[in-house]
């Protein structure tokens, strides 16, 4: 959605904005002012700004969400030890505190950034353009943003990302995507992660997990998968070397604009503000 | 707790509103939700008087309005109503729906009191 073309108005508040709709009315001396603007604007708007930049890198930005200690670092840990030096890529992780997933990243020999959210329950498109700062892009064929543990809040912010890809372990349940239906529908991919726990957790049924998933309507692809015995990493490696490939043909068949696909005056790697952004939106981006 | 970001970023917004209008302050926000935005209202609600605490909107009402879960069938076309976790075809059953709406986290408007009434006011 955007907020210039009115794609926003959707049949659920059409009537709102409509002549005597609820919107309209106004008492005397008072203006209202009809906005329709997404609340997350200024968000989007730097996660935008984000997918350009990874864009121009020919550089594919994955998001992996999941609740806390479902295995998002331990996954990471596998993919490198499986590709090594097959995958150029890089890792933004966030945690409210340390630098530990970062470290245990460095140690494969890659690099890796920590943000230290404080308090803060998610990332935002904000504090991952300042992550970008000191990533040399070029040097890499994917980024993985390794989110927050937590099931809710990710879900409500882009970062910029092209693909969501979202782990649900087996000692979580396989009903996660009926209770946190909003995060699991944002998946381009939903991992079963720890199956090497199905046998003796055999309450979780990954068909069931699916069923969920089907009832919101997601047709994102489900796969089982253990970094600890390694079963079902290569669909996932191949996954990922497929994403990378339809990347680099979508950015083949429609090239990034040269100086930005929007203007702004910072030279990059400094501190902007977001107010001296003047962009012309795409509404056709990101078709992936 | 990211209803406190999101409230921020509605704080943000409707200032520049309101400087852009030139009003002396905002009477009301009305903002438009669906249930699959990943916020909750009363959340939002709760977090609001610390975010406009200051700000020209300090004494605006939020009003939420609550959009409802919309589904089209990509199978039959229909269109029904859904919940949260059951985005399903009503009539067909089909899963392979497409959403219409419910996902909305909007801004939708913003009264003002003009800057000329309150000084009109202020001479009464």
């Amino acid at each position: 959605m955007c907020d210039t073309c009115g794609c926003n108005i959707t049949h659920g508040n059409e009537s709102l904005i409509r002549p005597g709709g609820k919107l309209e009315k106004t008492e005397s001396g008072r203006e209202a002012v009809s906005v329709l603007h997404n609340l997350l604007h200024e968000n989007d708007h730097t996660a935008k700004h984000n997918r350009d930049h990874f864009d121009q890198h020919n550089v594919l930005a994955i998001n992996l969400m999941s609740s806390p200690g479902a295995g998002k670092t331990a996954l990471l840990e596998a993919t490198i030890q499986q590709l090594g030096a097959g995958l150029r890529m890089a890792v933004i992780e966030g945690d409210l505190e340390t630098e530990n997933d970062a470290e245990r990243i460095r140690k494969h020999g890659v690099e890796a950034i920590q943000i230290a959210t404080g308090s803060a329950c998610h990332l935002d498109a904000h504090m991952i353009h300042q992550a970008l700062h000191n990533l040399d892009l070029s040097k890499f064929d994917v980024v993985f943003i390794e989110n927050v543990g937590n099931l809710v809040c990710p879900a409500s912010f882009d970062l910029g990302q092209h693909l969501n890809v979202t782990l649900l372990s087996v000692p979580e349940g396989d009903d996660k995507p009926a209770k946190y239906p909003v995060m699991f529908r944002t998946a381009d991919l939903v991992l079963i992660s720890k199956s090497d726990l199905l046998p003796v957790l055999d309450d979780f049924k990954p068909e069931s997990a699916k069923r969920y998933l089907r009832d919101i309507a997601s047709t994102a692809p489900v796969a089982e998968l253990s970094a600890k015995n390694n079963a079902g990493m290569d669909f996932w490696l191949d996954w990922i070397s497929q994403q990378i490939d339809s990347r680099k043909q979508y950015l083949e068949q429609h090239p990034v604009q040269t100086g930005h696909a929007h203007d702004h005056e910072h030279d990059h790697g400094h501190h902007h503000h977001q107010a001296h952004h003047t962009h012309h939106h795409q509404h056709d981006e990101d078709a992936v | 707790m990211h209803e406190l970001a999101i409230c921020q970023s509605l704080m943000n917004q409707v200032e520049s509103i309101a400087q852009e209008r030139n009003a002396a302050s905002v009477t009301s926000i009305v903002i438009g939700m669906g249930p699959l935005s990943g916020v909750e209202v009363q959340l939002l609600k709760n977090a609001y008087p610390i975010a406009s605490a200051g700000t020209i909107a300090e004494h605006a009402e939020l009003v939420v309005e609550q959009l409802p879960i919309r589904v089209k069938c990509n199978s039959c076309g229909t269109e029904s109503d859904a919940s949260p976790n059951k985005l399903v075809c009503a009539q067909c059953g089909d899963w392979r729906t497409t959403l219409v709406s419910g996902d909305e986290l909007m801004l939708m408007s913003v009264e003002l009191e003009k800057a000329e009434q309150a000084t009109a006011e202020t001479l009464h």
